[in-house]
């Protein structure tokens, strides 16, 4: 017996298929043809002329080392702003979760950060790291610090992924609080009553279960790391110093808004676009197996 | 009572209209400025528009330098750009590259019947922006130079005289040590590090930035700022960086904030720091010239200048271009430019207003206030001194800030930060050469 509901007809399920599809023909599929047909010219800036160059735009940027480079600084960019996000934001869920008082007090100011925007986020931090007026430089100074992330490419570096994963701390938390409410308690009392502590119950239980949610803050963290933390490094480091903190997407921008290079600027987002393709392919090829539903 | 100022407010409305309706031009000018300068423009506009009843002049800001440029390439793209657009002289020869969207101001000038004379403006200014057949592309607006200036009570407070002669950076140097000596902990800060330590060192001693006249002579240009000359410059910049008597703040202008507050001694910083540094120095400051190595190339030459233009864009009807051509007279006109001058430390971009000036009797009530302008107009530029035209300069600067900061840091030494330099930059000026050919 067939127990799944169907549609009768197709009229139907289309309508309610379109929208979505319509949407992402127009704000994805489109634009996305575009940059493949662009990469594989160099126009200049005004659009007056465009010169055919085949895959000319993809050899200059893989034979540019500082390109290359780039990888290997979103690579760790991007690892780091997902742990510094996802670790203290399943910390502060479990912590929240077991607060009997003030819970709703201490979530809504948890969730705060996560209304700040990237760009603004960054001039907040870059604000209270400024090597002549911020405070935290200051009171580093005089414990004998010399901060100076101006210079200094790891300083940089740490700056914008903390400047980049405190807003996301607040909407991780989020994900991991409701993943913690819906942990059965019958289950977590059956192991409290068998003896196993608090921590023991969180390896062993907690955070098995919290597993799908895990997998999803991942996925969707590593695309926020590739793709939006944009506006931070732009208002904080500019990619410097020494192309320290470029990352690809940066790079997108400045090849293509600064030097006005648009033929380069499509070949690195397409490359972009394989790239995450890829990450996320293999993400759920492969992390999505350890998944338990 | 409301409601008789509602009913006022409709019956004046209705009234005023027809007078607004009366068939004004519009003419769009996009611009960079905010703040003071941003407060200056709108008035010269209004004065404009007060002077005349057949155009009216929308001024509008777009972001910084590189954003307005952003915004003026976007519309055109898109079909909606303004008749003058202003471009900093970073942009300088994506702008002349791109013949097909913009028209040359001494054509808009001709056609508008406004009076239009090349030779009126300062030749270090005019070359920048003209042509190789010597016809001018676009209107110089505001142009500044660097200049040295000098915190006195700080060289007091360390024990140094405030007259001593820093025409050289051999002087300079000998100075640095001694307020070191005497406690200053910010002896030397600059702004701008490419354009004034690399750009317009390479003019001031007569040595090429870029080969073919520093891309005058056609876009087969490629970077050569790994002369001796700069080389030795950087190499000493970068020992003063390391014995804390050069501090690095940035790559744009923040050292200001540290020159303003009192805390160094030496700044070097464009002519236009002028209005800034008037305003929040509580301390004895003045302005000397940039120095030059005694004895390299043949320093000094003439400084180059920074700042931006106003380009006609392409594409709008002839009495828009009347009304662009008459707007940009109005500001090249000697009163308008005397007055901008003496306000904001930009350089007057004409000989006349440069005299109109002097005449006032501005330079003799703030001293120091000329010396850019000497400093500019000394000598006759020569092929190295007439100013930069590279294309994708503004990532060119990019990567020249990049090797500064290691040199700055230690992590490299100056020759082999400026043939960095050249191998990273050498590229992005072919790419530019294949889009435009």
């Amino acid at each position: 017996m067939e127990k799944r509901v169907t549609f009768k007809g197709w009229l139907l399920p289309l309508c309610l298929i379109a929208p979505q599809v319509i949407v992402s023909a127009i704000f994805f599929f489109y634009p996305a043809a575009q940059a493949v047909w662009q990469s594989l010219f160099i126009p200049d800036p005004f659009g007056l002329s465009m010169q055919w160059v085949g895959l000319g735009n993809f050899e200059y940027l893989l034979s540019d080392p500082y390109y290359r480079a780039s990888f290997l600084t979103t690579g760790i960019f991007s690892i780091l702003v997902t742990l510094v996000s996802m670790i203290p934001a399943l910390f502060l869920a479990v912590v929240a979760d077991r607060l009997i008082k003030g819970a709703g007090a201490y979530r809504t100011m948890l969730i705060w950060p996560y209304a700040v925007a990237p760009a603004i986020a960054g001039v907040l931090w870059l604000f209270m790291f400024n090597t002549r007026v911020g405070v935290v430089s200051w009171y580093l100074g005089n414990l004998g610090y010399d901060w100076n992330h101006v210079l200094n490419g790891n300083e940089a570096m740490g700056l914008v992924v903390v400047s980049s994963s405190w807003g996301r701390i607040s909407y991780n938390f989020l994900f991991f609080f409701a993943a913690l409410q819906s942990v059965p308690k019958s289950v977590i009392e059956a192991a409290a009553i068998d003896g196993a502590r608090f921590w023991k119950r969180f390896w062993t239980i907690v955070l098995p279960l919290l597993s799908p949610t895990t997998f999803f803050l991942l996925v969707v963290n590593i695309v926020y790391a590739f793709f939006e933390t944009f506006g931070v490094i732009h208002t904080i480091t500019a990619g410097g110093p020494q192309q320290s903190t470029t990352i690809l997407v940066y790079k997108v921008f400045s090849d293509g808004f600064v030097g006005q290079d648009l033929g380069s600027s499509a070949a690195q987002s397409v490359i972009l676009l394989v790239v995450v393709g890829a990450l996320t392919i293999f993400q759920f090829k492969f992390v999505e197996r350890r998944v338990h539903y | 009572m409301k409601k008789f100022s509602v009913g006022a407010l409709a019956v004046s409305t209705t009234l005023l209209s027809p007078l607004a309706a009366h068939a004004q031009t519009e003419v769009q000018f996009w611009h960079a400025f905010t703040g003071r300068l941003g407060e200056l423009v709108a008035a010269q506009v209004e004065d404009f528009n007060a002077s005349q009843d057949n155009y009216t002049v929308v001024q509008s800001h777009k972001g910084n330098y590189s954003e307005t440029l952003n915004a003026g390439i976007a519309a055109f793209r898109a079909g909606e750009q303004p008749q003058i657009l202003m471009v900093f002289e970073v942009g300088t020869a994506t702008m002349m590259a791109a013949s097909g969207a913009t028209r040359p101001v001494h054509e808009v000038m001709a056609a508008s019947g406004a009076a239009f004379d090349q030779d009126a403006y300062i030749g270090a200014v005019k070359g920048y922006y003209t042509s190789t057949d010597g016809d001018m592309l676009s209107l110089p607006f505001n142009a500044s130079t660097p200049v040295l200036w000098v915190n006195r009570n700080a060289f007091e407070a360390a024990g140094v005289d405030p007259d001593t002669d820093l025409s050289t950076w051999q002087n300079v140097g000998e100075t640095l040590t001694a307020l070191q000596a005497g406690g200053s902990t910010c002896p030397l800060v600059t702004a701008w590090q490419s354009w004034i330590h690399l750009e317009n060192f390479s003019a001031y001693h007569d040595v090429p930035f870029a080969t073919m006249d520093n891309g005058f002579a056609g876009l087969d240009t490629e970077l050569s700022v790994n002369g001796p000359a700069q080389v030795a410059h950087l190499t000493a910049m970068g020992e003063w960086a390391a014995d804390g008597k050069f501090i690095y703040t940035g790559r744009r202008n923040e050292g200001g904030a540290n020159f303003r507050a009192g805390e160094c001694a030496l700044f070097t910083e464009s002519s236009a720091g002028y209005a800034g540094i008037k305003a929040e120095a509580k301390f004895d400051f003045d302005v000397r010239p940039l120095p030059y190595w005694e004895g390299v190339g043949s320093a000094p030459q003439n400084t180059i200048i920074g700042g931006a233009s106003l380009w006609v864009m392409e594409g709008h009807e002839a009495d828009e271009y009347k009304g662009a051509g008459e707007f940009l007279s109005f500001l090249s006109s000697s009163d308008v430019q005397a007055q901008w001058h003496q306000d904001t430390g930009y350089l007057p971009i004409t000989a006349e207003a440069s005299a109109a000036t002097k005449a006032s009797g501005f330079y003799e009530a703030n001293v120091g206030t000329e010396v850019a302008v000497i400093q500019m107009t000394a000598n006759a530029p020569t092929a190295n001194s007439n100013g930069l035209r590279l294309g994708s300069f503004d990532q060119i600067r990019g990567i020249i800030d990049e090797e500064l900061e290691a040199i700055w840091a230690g992590d490299k030494s100056a020759q082999e930060a400026m043939d960095s330099v050249v191998a990273r930059g050498n590229p992005l000026l072919r790419r530019f050469e294949q889009a435009n050919k």
